[in-house]
């Protein structure tokens, strides 16, 4: 691409010299030489991107079925650096025809068309680990899948055609397979495993942590199994696939958009291809334009359109519908949190759906404040898009800028100006949308939209709140139990000194000091418990992820810093 | 005998009224606690805002505005410091013994974390305990450490030896340049004297010139110092010398605030933190003989400037003392010395000369009663 900007020297013929080698990029080959805007940067992140796109894939594919996902996750060491990776699932399965493209082929998928919450979005994640595993030890994928019991399994070893884009299908048969339905992915590559904050581990972990429907069995490279069993047999709520919202909506989509509209009037245009669009609407848009609502929406002009826009900032238009969303849930995110971190308080909230771009979209968050973790510390923040773990990119990313920004010294944590608060803290942010606006295509932090950033840091406040009582009362009950020490600390003095006075046996000074810690008590009430207990946690559970291999745990940090330097 | 005898009997009475009242009050408390209530110790607010003054009496009275210090998680610490403090007072009444202010305060040392940090905590909790009994703080067996001001001129005081009772003579124009000193308590003094009146002294300076050039003599008079403040002891002394001889008081301070509302002002009717005693502990007899504001004038005296404290105390005192409120002269003097911005001392009189005090400005005053204050 570059090449085509080289400068032209004075003598004409030499752009007839470079139009030879001007010709179309593959995307494949493409993203060949770019690997790292899809996530496979180095070894360790190649790996955990592999194994998070066919997650991600089998998950997406179970929830549009209605099955509740049962995920076998398998990672084998081949040799030092070769890596083995297995992902399989119970999904409704492909069908045969289907196989080649959609593992071999980038850009290819259900999901860049339509407007609902998913995990994927491009069509490129799997296609692009395919495409590491082949760039990386030169062997194809190897597919299976069944799309129900009638059906044969299909088996396939497929490679990706670079230069065209295009699967090349190395062996393909039909097979024994003891599932029903269901896909599964294996592919050869190289990478490097580590335990710790970013690993398979920890991403696994937390995907358990907030899709409760979900059971994951995991084998890690040492041959451990480790099972996160499903904790709700209920799915989540299937979002609803809508149309964009007129709110945001740019003028280039806009633009297209008339192009390639099947009604007949700007009218219909707008009620048709938004969403919360209706007559009333359309003409109050049309009205604030200054455009008739029976202009032919092929017609209508760039400036037209930018008239279009203007009008549609004036006219109220109800938020989108929530439908197309499903967040996490404020009771799920708290429960996940309680299983994860030993702490003495927790809180959640989820926010009312808002726009973007006239994408919906719901900002969940959540604390767990105190107990075991660490108060000198910076507080931990964990990310969720569309209910994916994000582990990289953490400073390029909106969400850890959203909790920098938030002034949390007003909700009892300490914080140095545009650094993150100090504190026994960990903080979730969960993005739920129809479209995650990411920085890049390996889906690792999320782009700086002013909408989005405003929902967070509103978030984040109404959890700060909640944080900011529980610790002004903490604050209270442990000066009234200081008090009451102090209180404990002279009354046998009162009891010593009548006794001296009056000359009272052992037996009434008892009495006495009894009396007394009866009376001060009364006056004072109960003392509140304010440290919930947490039934939730588990320590097992906890422990994954973060035992650090020790020779190992240098070098990782000096990765995942090396990432956070570079965002693009 | 007969009399060593009687004296020992009122002494007793005196312990038996205390130790009653001790004992009073701790059954209260006890027996509030026992019904599960709070219990509570009053005892008058001793401060400036708590005190009349009827110039008939002669001394500031309390009103009617109680402390209570009811048992909270505030107040234990305190409500404890003073029951413990309360049966120490028992303690050494019983045997008839003293303990001084300091020595209760290390006493307290015994209390583990009920003990006093300073001494001014264990000071206040005596006073607000022999405010609570309305008793002096000597009849709970507590005596202060200062000393109670000195004494010389034409008297003779008649004290008893402390093991055997037998009265002594002390005639107080037999010190030299020495003084006779007051004792802590003086209830049992008896005196003798053809003086003609009392002078009170602030300063021990101004006190050794007098004393130095034979001014009782000259004048017949009994010379007080009272140095600073005058204490119990030295009121009490004043005043029964006072009552007992007929004889009239007459106050020699600086020329400044702490002189006119403090030290004289004490002196005459006692005061706001001393309250339920003022009754005994005070001269209302007393006049002011100077230095006023208007001797500074008419003598000429060298000044310093009034600082920011001593114009505070002058409004405080216009403001909130019940005694400067109703003198009129006091109010206009007061006022007088703020316009001024001027202070001065005794000793200043010294610029015309070391004798001058002697042989022109106490002549003088003494023989003009419209150049003092009431």
């Amino acid at each position: 691409m570059a090449d085509k900007e080289m400068e032209s020297k004075e003598e004409v013929p030499i752009a007839i010299e470079l139009a030879k080698k001007q010709r179309e990029i593959s995307v494949a080959s493409f993203f060949e030489k770019n690997r790292h805007l899809l996530g496979f940067d180095n070894p360790r992140k190649a790996l955990l991107t592999s194994i998070k796109e066919a997650v991600d894939n089998s998950l997406d594919a179970c929830e549009e079925a209605g099955t509740l996902p049962e995920i076998n996750v398998e990672v084998i060491e081949m040799t030092e650096n070769k890596f083995r990776v297995i992902v399989e699932d119970n999904g409704p399965g492909i069908v045969k025809k289907q196989i080649p493209n959609i593992f071999a082929k980038l850009l290819y998928g259900s999901k860049f068309f339509k407007l609902s919450q998913s995990r994927g979005q491009q069509g490129i994640g799997i296609s692009a680990s395919v495409l590491y595993a082949q760039l990386t030890t030169g062997k194809p994928a190897r597919i299976i899948s069944r799309i129900g019991k009638n059906y044969p399994a299909h088996y396939y070893e497929l490679r990706i055609n670079t230069q065209q884009n295009k699967p090349e299908i190395v062996k393909e048969e039909e097979v024994e397979w003891n599932k029903e339905h269901g896909t599964r992915v294996e592919l050869d590559l190289e990478g490097s495993y580590q335990k710790g904050d970013q690993s398979i581990d920890q991403y696994l972990k937390q995907t358990a942590i907030v899709n409760p429907h979900v059971t994951i069995i995991y084998t890690n490279p040492k041959a451990e199994q480790i099972i996160f069993p499903k904790a709700s047999e209920e799915m989540p709520k299937k979002p609803v696939e809508i149309k964009p919202h007129p709110y945001g909506v740019e003028i280039g989509v806009l633009l297209s958009m008339l192009k390639l509209t099947e009604a007949r009037t700007l009218q219909s245009f707008l009620m048709n291809e938004f969403s919360r669009v209706g007559s009333g609407t359309a003409k109050q848009i049309c009205e604030n334009a200054a455009i008739l609502p029976n202009t032919k929406p092929n017609d209508v002009s760039r400036e037209m359109a930018e008239k279009l826009i203007e009008g549609i900032k004036k006219t109220k238009i109800i938020a989108p519908s929530v439908d197309c969303i499903s967040p996490i849930g404020q009771e799920l995110l708290e429960k996940g949190l309680k299983k994860e971190i030993n702490a003495e308080f927790y809180c959640a909230t989820t926010r009312p759906c808002a726009v973007y771009r006239g994408n919906p979209f719901v900002v969940e968050a959540g604390i767990a404040y105190g107990g075991q973790q660490n108060a000198e510390e910076s507080v931990k923040v964990l990310r969720y898009a569309n209910r994916v773990p994000l582990l990289y990119q953490q400073g390029a990313c909106a969400i850890a800028r959203s909790v920098l920004n938030t002034a949390w010294r007003n909700y009892g944590l300490s914080q140095s100006k545009g650094a993150l608060p100090i504190g026994p803290a960990t903080i979730v942010i969960s993005i739920n949308s129809v479209w995650v606006p990411f920085t890049s295509e390996s889906k690792e932090a999320i782009a700086h939209y002013p909408e989005m950033i405003k929902e967070i840091k509103l978030a984040l406040q109404e959890c700060g709140r909640k944080l900011a009582s529980y610790i002004g009362k903490k604050r209270r009950i442990n000066f009234e139990s200081k008090k009451r020490d102090y209180i404990q600390l002279f009354i046998p003095h009162v009891g010593e000194a009548l006794k001296e006075l009056l000359k009272l046996n052992d037996n009434d000074e008892k009495k006495v000091e009894e009396s007394l810690a009866e009376i001060l008590e009364k006056s004072r009430g109960k003392l509140e418990q304010v440290e919930a207990e947490n039934l939730e946690y588990d320590e097992e559970f906890a422990k994954i992820g973060k035992d650090y291999g020790e020779e190992e745990e240098d070098g990782e940090n000096e990765r995942g810093e090396g990432n956070e330097e570079n965002p693009e | 005998m007969g009399k060593m005898k009687e004296v020992k009997e009122m002494k007793k009475t005196q312990s038996n009224l205390v130790l009653k009242e001790i004992n009073n009050t701790a059954n209260d408390v006890y027996s509030s606690i026992r019904k599960k209530k709070a219990p509570e110790l009053k005892m008058p607010l001793r401060a400036l805002s708590n005190v009349k003054y009827d110039p008939k009496d002669g001394f500031f009275e309390l009103l009617g505005k109680m402390k209570e210090r009811t048992l909270t998680a505030s107040t234990i610490k305190t409500f404890a410091q003073t029951l413990r403090m309360m049966a120490h007072a028992k303690n050494i009444v019983e045997s008839d013994d003293i303990t001084t202010k300091r020595e209760m305060y290390y006493i307290s040392k015994n209390w583990a974390e009920a003990a006093f940090k300073e001494q001014p905590e264990s000071d206040t909790v005596m006073d607000d305990m022999e405010a609570m009994m309305m008793v002096n703080r000597e009849q709970l067996g507590f005596i202060p450490e200062e000393k109670g001001g000195e004494v010389a001129g034409k008297l003779i005081v008649i004290d008893k030896e402390p093991d055997t009772g037998k009265d002594i003579r002390i005639d107080c124009t037999k010190f030299g340049s020495g003084a006779y000193s007051i004792p802590i308590s003086v209830e049992h003094l008896k005196f003798e004297t053809n003086a003609k009146f009392i002078l009170a002294i602030e300063t021990a300076g101004m006190f050794q010139r007098l004393l130095k050039h034979n001014y009782w003599k000259k004048a017949d008079c009994i010379l007080a110092s009272m140095g600073g403040v005058p204490t119990r002891a030295c009121r009490r002394f004043i005043r029964r010398l006072s009552d007992e001889k007929k004889l009239p008081v007459y106050v020699f301070t600086d020329g400044d605030m702490y002189g006119y509302a403090n030290i004289y002002r004490t002196l005459k009717v006692g005061s706001g933190n001393a309250a339920h005693i003022n009754e005994y502990f005070c001269v209302p007899q007393a006049k002011f003989l100077g230095v006023t504001p208007q001797d500074i004038i008419d003598y000429k005296l060298p000044t310093h400037p009034l600082k920011d404290v001593d114009i505070k105390r002058g409004k405080d005192a216009l403001k909130n003392d019940p005694f400067i409120q109703h003198h009129k002269e006091w109010r206009q003097a007061l006022e007088q010395m703020n316009k001024m911005k001027v202070r001065s001392e005794q000793q200043a009189l010294a610029k015309w000369g070391l004798n001058y005090v002697i042989e022109k400005y106490l002549p003088e005053k003494l023989k003009n009663p419209k150049t003092w204050l009431p």
